[in-house]
């Protein structure tokens, strides 16, 4: 990415046009009051298409007064996303073209040798014709159909210089070429003939499905998953050959593939490994973050972590459930951070629970502490090991620290 | 509380620190560029990366708070290091991408030798490069003709983004475009319209943001630093004047978290280059109809005869809003041994300190009081421009959320929002809309634009009756803009029995009713046309009192002397001397005693220390500085009732132009230039 | 190889109706109401059986992300957001998803929603997604018409979704970044903690899933979490979609079960490699962020979460890109540093600066206009990057570099040497990546 700097020729204004200005209304209403802000992405693009391609100067400050933003964020946000266009395109085409490895492996290069002789030997330079330009952007997911360019809308897939050129020239001649591969192939599916999802039953009409159940814990196993509502299966299916146990929860065994010796049902032992493994990954996952786009590195990895919440989920005693208020009384709690060990984070984990008042706290025995303490996400144990108890009946009786962050009420 | 291990120490820190804090209380030094105690935290710079055991990467302490640390299997308190190789090397990492696209230009660079990076550099960072590509380049950006940026130094903290949008209130400053190429900028380099906008040069912590009018001027190594206090309003921001010889070089704000926290209005700051034109460095006479420079002999004498043939009654004092409360008290003591009752320090004419003792003329609930308000009523006030720094702590707890906060007076943006209640006195008897009796803390605050005119004590009456105090809790604030309002107030500078106040002295003059008039710095009255009356002019700049003088004493600016000031909240502070006034310019408390000598009245005084024990014989107060002497919220009743009937004019803020408020600043090109430029935006807007 | 019948993507390819009567014919939208009667702590703990690992990268345990969320909804609204902001070079699963199947994902949504306690859900689909974003919004239309979505539906769980976009920005795939992204601010990370699930979107709790995470959900359920987490290995369980790109004979997206070898994968799917088995020079098996691998090491690797770990690489998005012997290893990698320069939301410093020098330095490595101690200096910037950020795209432009020097020192250094012994050769190779 470079500098993006705005054109140095703007128009004089900008406005929606009706029918883009209802549009606008109806998006913002996406979001909840006050918030409205959020639809600037979509209002900027709105603009980009109604203004030929490119965000000018006066829509951008039409788009700050209509979303209440400031100017500043409003540029900040045109200057930081490249869809955004900061100067003119060409008219007929601009042509975004993926540069990024997978494509770059299957000829991308050849492409910008063709932008480069038809277009202008520069990107985000309008042609002498000023119908066309375009730009070497990264990846735009369609890497199995590699390389591929998005002109507007549209991609065009699995191009080849020859094929490329005669997208250009359908352009060019206002007579566009269907988008998609243009090699002939169905979209991500291999060329030629298909290698999977060939089986005629999977699209008739008589097609069910049938739950199959988890086995029940085999002894002296701790803990499987409920599932409450279904009822047990008859045994563990053994091998394939067993096939699913039939159950009665979900719906009724028909003819359904389902029940044919191939499918793969769990092996108990498979599941087992499967549930330790799980239970593994658990413990270690808890303090780490989880980025959607990173590498399994980041969650799966340093075994020598310890496991943070350890302790397994106990069976739920449901005595132990402590006296919960929906709200505080006479409107208005105690304030629980003048517990040692509470925070503003524990304290408001504790209101969410409806836990408001020191006697509250005060009347807990061992079974609603230990209730307690499993729903304190990520502060696990701290109810006992604080005294939180011992404490809070010392200040149920009145009793307070000489300031907020004074002695341990003990 | 929670506890944990830094490098070793155990201490025990409050919920809610942060990492980085927390290992400052334990003793280890944690750089950091990105991280300031007063903006959100970015975490963006990285270099405060330390190691928490149990953790695989190594952590960002200004982010991490101390609670989101677990303790170990057994409870033993998590460990933090700031020593290991492991933060070690990540420092230097760090220092090193910062350091890849820095310019080597430090020794042309304003910031050189209290540069954060360079500081660092030295610190942290490895004594070798070993980047083999170009440097970067980015143009510079205009965004005012106060901060000068060069945008190569960047390192893109984004302290003067958050400052801006956060406590400025404004969101004009932005990082636009993104990785390597993010630049900050004003929204198409656009001037910033803030009045703390300065403060952003403190905040940059390396010479991308400099001051402009201190460009090229002079290294911190060269300068005298001398800590004092600032008079451009009245809230007292603690400042440091670095001089270099006789001149002012710059001011910097000091940290006084009761006060200014750490910022200063752009006012206080670049109002030194006036504190050097239009200097009155020596006496003037008027002779002819015009003015010819003199000697101190021949200036006194001639005052001296004047008074002689004049009686008391025909001769009037006015003070300006830059006296010091030794000044003041000084021309009061004065003024009582001629019999002269005409002694008035409130030059715009408010009826403050008539009634209603101390708590009728102070910011009472002070300004650390405005975090705990739960609502805010503003009358006749734009705090935004009468006091940015005071505005800055309104915004803060405004912030937080759950502040009403109501505006009677003239529509302005105030960087919050307010609920509009109406133009004058009217309104305040319909308020329906914004009841402060079940509030337990609410705050009223009246300005000088509600008090300078002639209901002035009917609306003091009013805004009193509006329920400001409560039980503990003393919300009825007056907001001064005058630095030495209150000081002088303190030291009794009223008039007398008998005695006119500044209205009635001005017309008075006007009518051909008075002889002499005295005016100590006051330059912001209407005076009397030439002919009329003998104007005696003491003062450091030739403004519009000199221009209208008889005589001329020249005095000295407020850098250049010790004297009390006390702030609207009533906290006395001292300035201290940082340069000599000019020429033959002398300080004032020493012009008034030479003064009083040949008007055959010594003051029994010889030194300032002898008239300050003499003042604080009066005012005991004055001497405890730095503390505010809360005055009885019990004497507000006598408010009540005074003043009869109020006009249905609308408030009108007092200040007309905020770069220009007082004779230094008026001498100053560069609050000029700020002046004509938001004059200039102004019109354009208004196009 | 997975049946037919296990697959759950039956419209990949397009070939069938994707609208409502489709989706319906393939067994999308049946015994929704079901599950979503069963309760939340059903739902989550059906999931968790399950085993499925979050298929946007990270690859974390989606039913117990689930399960992060407030138990209780207090002031603060629950949101479910769906991350469809692909963008992950070699990447293009959630595309088929959503223009070809997009009801699975809408099904996957509500019971998500349900299962969190979720009445609002956000799809940030990527801006450059446009017809798919088109596609996805007309199904949710006929999900809405059908009552199948909305306030008082079919399923009893008020749920209203909507489609978001972006405009270009693949760091708003990091979950936090889209968060920004989508409150209409410049698409920064956020620092950790606190978490989305309890300061997420307008600071209310929030969980952020893949889309093929999510659309995976109405199957699972439907199926059981047995059948789920019977397919593929212990703790990579379950189908998975493939993204095969570069060097194949025929480069393709299928769905397969976890832990299917490489070679099997290329073989069945994909008419084998360009050039034969021989001709196989390395392969990226998780799309641009993980390490590559060589080719000895890969071609019997089963494709899963820990094996794919072992050979210090990952599964990431399961985006399997194929690199030939024609593969000019240094410049495919320089051009993928010129990514992560490119994308790179320039908040941290280590990454800001990091990107940039890196690429630099690798397009001079690519002409060999270069020296050899700088291959270690590369290697130590890498490392200066890598943990020192506040997300995980640091960490990802890092590893490509690393996994460059680990297997293709030798090819760097030759590189040099040839430049070295001739300087002026015309030959030498020029990275024409666009600045």
């Amino acid at each position: 990415m470079s500098v993006r700097r705005l054109d140095p020729v703007q128009p004089e204004s900008f406005a929606f046009t009706k029918a883009n200005l209802a549009w606008a209304k109806e998006t913002i209403q996406k979001y909840p009051e006050g918030k409205q802000a959020s639809a600037v992405i979509p209002i900027l693009w709105r603009v980009q298409e109604q203004n030929d391609g490119w965000v000018s100067k006066p829509a951008m400050e039409y788009v700050a007064d209509m979303l209440g933003m400031s100017f500043i964020r409003v540029y900040e946000v045109a200057t930081f996303y490249t869809m955004f266009q900061l100067s003119p395109v060409g008219k007929k085409a601009h042509v975004q073209l993926c540069g990024t490895t997978p494509c770059m492996l299957r000829g991308a290069e050849d492409l910008k040798k063709v932008c480069q002789r038809r277009i202008h030997p520069e990107p985000h330079h309008v042609s002498a014709d000023g119908n066309f330009s375009w730009e070497e952007v990264e990846c735009l997911g369609a890497c199995v159909n590699a390389p591929m360019v998005l002109i507007w809308s549209d991609t065009y897939e699995d191009l080849t210089p020859e094929s490329f050129e005669k997208v250009l020239d359908g352009f060019a001649n206002d007579r566009p070429v269907k988008p998609g591969p243009q090699n002939g192939r169905q979209f991500s599916a291999p060329e030629g003939e298909l290698t999977s999802l060939t089986d005629k039953s999977l699209y008739s009409k008589d097609r069910t499905f049938q739950r199959i159940e988890m086995p029940p814990p085999a002894p002296p196993a701790a803990a499987a998953p409920p599932a409450a509502a279904a009822p047990p299966p008859v045994a563990p299916p053994k091998a394939p050959a067993a096939a699913a146990p039939p159950s009665n929860a979900a719906k009724p065994v028909t003819a359904a593939p389902e029940t044919a010796p191939a499918v793969k049902s769990p092996s108990p032992v498979k599941t087992a490994e499967a549930q330790m493994a799980l239970a593994k990954a658990e413990q270690k996952a808890e303090a780490t973050a989880t980025p959607e786009k990173a590498p399994s590195r980041v969650a799966a990895s340093k075994p020598e972590e310890k496991p943070v919440a350890a302790k397994a989920p106990v069976a739920k005693s449901p005595d132990g459930k402590p006296e919960l208020l929906k709200k505080p009384r006479s409107g208005r709690g105690d304030d629980l951070k003048l517990i040692w060990g509470v925070g503003p984070k524990l304290e408001s984990m504790l209101n969410t629970m409806g836990v408001w008042h020191f006697d509250q706290i005060a009347s807990w025995g061992k079974a609603e502490i230990k209730w307690v303490d499993e729903r304190l996400e990520g502060f696990k144990g701290r109810a006992e090991r604080d005294e939180w108890v011992k404490q809070a009946k010392k200040l149920a009786k009145g009793w307070r620290p000489d300031n907020a962050v004074g002695e341990k009420p003990k | 509380m929670p506890k944990l291990k830094v490098d070793g120490t155990e201490i025990e820190v409050e919920n809610g620190t942060t990492l980085l804090q927390a290992c400052e209380a334990a003793g280890a030094e944690v750089p950091r560029f990105c991280y300031h105690e007063r903006l959100s935290i970015a975490g963006n710079c990285r270099m405060c990366l330390v190691e928490v055991k149990g953790m695989p990467k190594p952590q960002a302490s200004c982010a991490m708070s101390v609670n989101d640390l677990r303790p170990g299997p057994n409870g033993e308190a998590p460990e933090v290091n700031t020593r290991t190789p492991l933060v070690k090397k990540a420092r230097e990492g760090v220092m090193e991408f910062l350091l890849i696209n820095h310019p080597l230009d430090c020794p042309i660079c304003d910031q050189g030798g209290e540069c954060d990076l360079q500081d660092q550099a030295m610190a942290y960072g490895i004594d070798k490069n070993r980047f083999a590509e170009n440097k970067r380049a980015v143009e510079d950006k205009y965004i005012g003709p106060l901060v000068k940026t060069s945008m190569n130094r960047c390192i893109q903290c984004t302290r003067c983004v958050r400052f801006t949008t956060e406590v400025g209130g404004v969101e004009e400053l932005g990082a636009i475009g993104r990785g390597e190429d993010m630049e900050i900028t004003s929204y198409l380099e656009r001037a910033m319209t803030s009045e703390l906008q300065a403060n952003i040069i403190d905040l940059c912590p390396v010479g991308a943001l400099t001051s402009q009018p201190y460009e090229f001027k002079a290294r911190p190594w060269e300068l005298t630093k001398t800590e004092t206090i600032d008079a451009m309003d009245a809230v007292g921001s603690n400042i440091r004047v670095d001089s270099r010889g006789r001149e002012v070089m710059r001011i910097l704000p000091r940290t006084h978290e009761d006060v200014n926290e750490e910022w200063i209005s752009d006012k206080t700051r670049f109002v030194w280059d006036g504190l050097r034109t239009q200097r009155l460095d020596r006496p003037y006479i008027r002779e002819i109809g015009k003015l010819r420079a003199a000697n101190w002999k021949e200036a006194f004498l001639r005052v001296a005869q004047k008074l002689k043939g004049t009686a008391p009654e025909r001769v009037g004092i006015i003070l300006g809003d830059l006296v010091g409360a030794e000044e003041a008290f000084s021309i009061k003591q004065l003024a009582d041994a001629l019999g002269i009752a005409s002694i008035d320090c409130r030059q715009d004419g408010t009826p403050l300190g008539n009634a209603g003792g101390r708590a009728g003329y102070l910011f009472n609930s002070t300004i650390t009081g405005i975090e705990e308000a739960d609502a805010i009523l503003l009358i006749g006030t734009n705090p935004r421009l009468e006091a940015p720094v005071l505005n800055a702590r309104i915004r803060k707890r405004w912030l937080k959320g759950n502040l009403p906060v109501g505006l009677v007076g003239e529509k302005a943006d105030l960087t919050y929002s307010y609920k509009y209640l109406g133009a004058g006195p009217d309104s305040l008897a319909r308020l329906k809309d914004f009841d402060l009796s079940q509030k337990q803390k609410p705050m009223v605050i009246i300005g000088q634009g509600a008090l300078a005119r002639p209901d002035g004590a009917a609306v003091l009456a009013a805004a009193q009756s509006l329920g400001g105090v409560k039980d503990g809790w003393n919300g009825f604030n007056i907001l001064h803009t005058a630095a030495g309002r209150v000081g002088a107030l303190d030291a009794g500078a009223l008039p007398g029995a008998g005695g006119r106040s500044t209205r009635d002295i001005l017309s008075a003059a006007k009518a051909g009713d008075l002889d002499i008039l005295f005016l100590l710095g006051a330059d912001e009255v209407e005076l009397p046309p030439q002919g009329t009356c003998f104007v005696v002019y003491q003062g450091s700049h030739g403004d519009v009192g000199a221009h209208r003088a008889d005589v001329i004493l020249p005095g000295a600016a407020y850098t250049e002397k010790s004297v009390t000031y006390v702030n609207t909240e009533g906290r006395p502070q001292m300035t201290r001397r940082a340069t000599f006034p000019p020429g033959e310019a002398r300080e004032d408390w020493a012009i008034l005693r030479a003064l009083s000598e040949a008007l055959g009245a010594t003051q029994p005084w010889n030194s300032l220390a002898e008239l300050r024990k003499a003042m604080y014989e009066k005012a005991p107060h004055l001497a405890r500085l730095d503390q505010v002497a809360r005055a009885d919220a019990a004497d507000l009743a006598a408010l009540a009732g005074q003043g009869g009937q109020m006009s249905g004019d609308a408030f009108a803020s007092p200040i007309g132009d905020f770069y220009l408020t007082n004779p230094i600043a008026r001498a100053s090109r560069i609050m000029g230039e700020c002046s004509a430029l938001r004059n200039g935006a102004r019109l354009e807007a208004a196009e | 190889m997975l049946a037919d019948k296990d697959r759950i993507f039956t419209n990949l390819y397009g070939l069938h109706d994707w609208g409502l009567d489709g989706a319906r014919r393939r067994g999308c939208w049946v015994d929704v109401k079901s599950f979503i009667d069963k309760g939340r702590d059903w739902m989550i703990n059906e999931m968790k059986a399950s085993g499925l690992r979050g298929r946007g990268g990270a690859g974390f345990p989606t039913g117990l992300k689930w399960s992060f969320m407030p138990k209780q909804v207090g002031e603060r609204p629950h949101y479910l957001v769906v991350n469809a902001d692909e963008s992950e070079p070699g990447t293009c699963k959630d595309r088929e998803i959503m223009r070809h199947d997009p009801h699975l994902l809408i099904e996957g949504c509500l019971i998500a929603g349900a299962a969190m306690a979720a009445h609002v859900g956000y799809i940030y689909v990527r801006g450059e997604f446009i017809r798919e974003r088109e596609r996805l919004q007309a199904a949710i239309d006929q999900a809405y018409e059908a009552r199948l979505i909305g306030r008082n539906n079919v399923h009893g769980w008020d749920f209203d979704l909507y489609v978001h976009h972006g405009a270009g920005a693949y760091i708003c795939g990091e979950e936090t970044a889209l968060l920004e992204s989508l409150e209409g601010k410049k698409g920064q990370p956020r620092m950790k903690p606190p978490f989305p699930a309890n300061v997420g979107l307008y600071g209310a709790p929030t969980t952020i899933n893949n889309v093929e995470s999510i659309a995976v959900a109405g199957t699972i359920m439907r199926r059981g979490a047995a059948w789920f987490s019977g397919i593929g290995r212990p703790n990579n369980v379950g189908t998975k979609l493939f993204c095969i790109s570069g060097h194949v004979n025929k480069p393709c997206n299928v769905e397969e079960a976890m832990g299917i070898p490489f070679r099997e994968l290329i073989e069945k799917h994909c008419g084998g490699m360009r050039g034969g088995w021989d001709n196989l020079l390395a392969v990226i098996p998780g799309g641009a962020s993980v390490p590559c691998v060589p080719a000895e090491q890969i071609m019997d690797c089963p494709m899963d979460f820990d094996s794919l770990r072992n050979l210090k690489s990952g599964l990431g998005t399961a985006a399997v890109i194929v690199m030939d012997k024609s593969t000019d290893m240094i410049r495919a990698i320089a051009r993928l540093a010129y990514f992560y320069k490119h994308e790179s939301c320039g908040q941290c410093t280590p990454c800001r600066e990091g990107t940039g020098w890196m690429w630099r330095v690798l397009m001079r490595m690519a002409e060999g206009r270069a020296e050899k101690r700088e291959i270690d200096m590369l290697l130590d910037v890498t490392y200066q990057i890598e943990g020192h950020t506040i997300c995980a795209l640091g960490d990802a432009a890092a590893w490509p570099v690393q996994g460059l020097i680990r297997h293709f020192r030798h090819v760097i250094e030759e590189r040099i040497d040839q430049y070295a012994a001739n300087p002026d050769h015309a030959g030498a190779v020029r990275l024409q990546a666009a600045e």
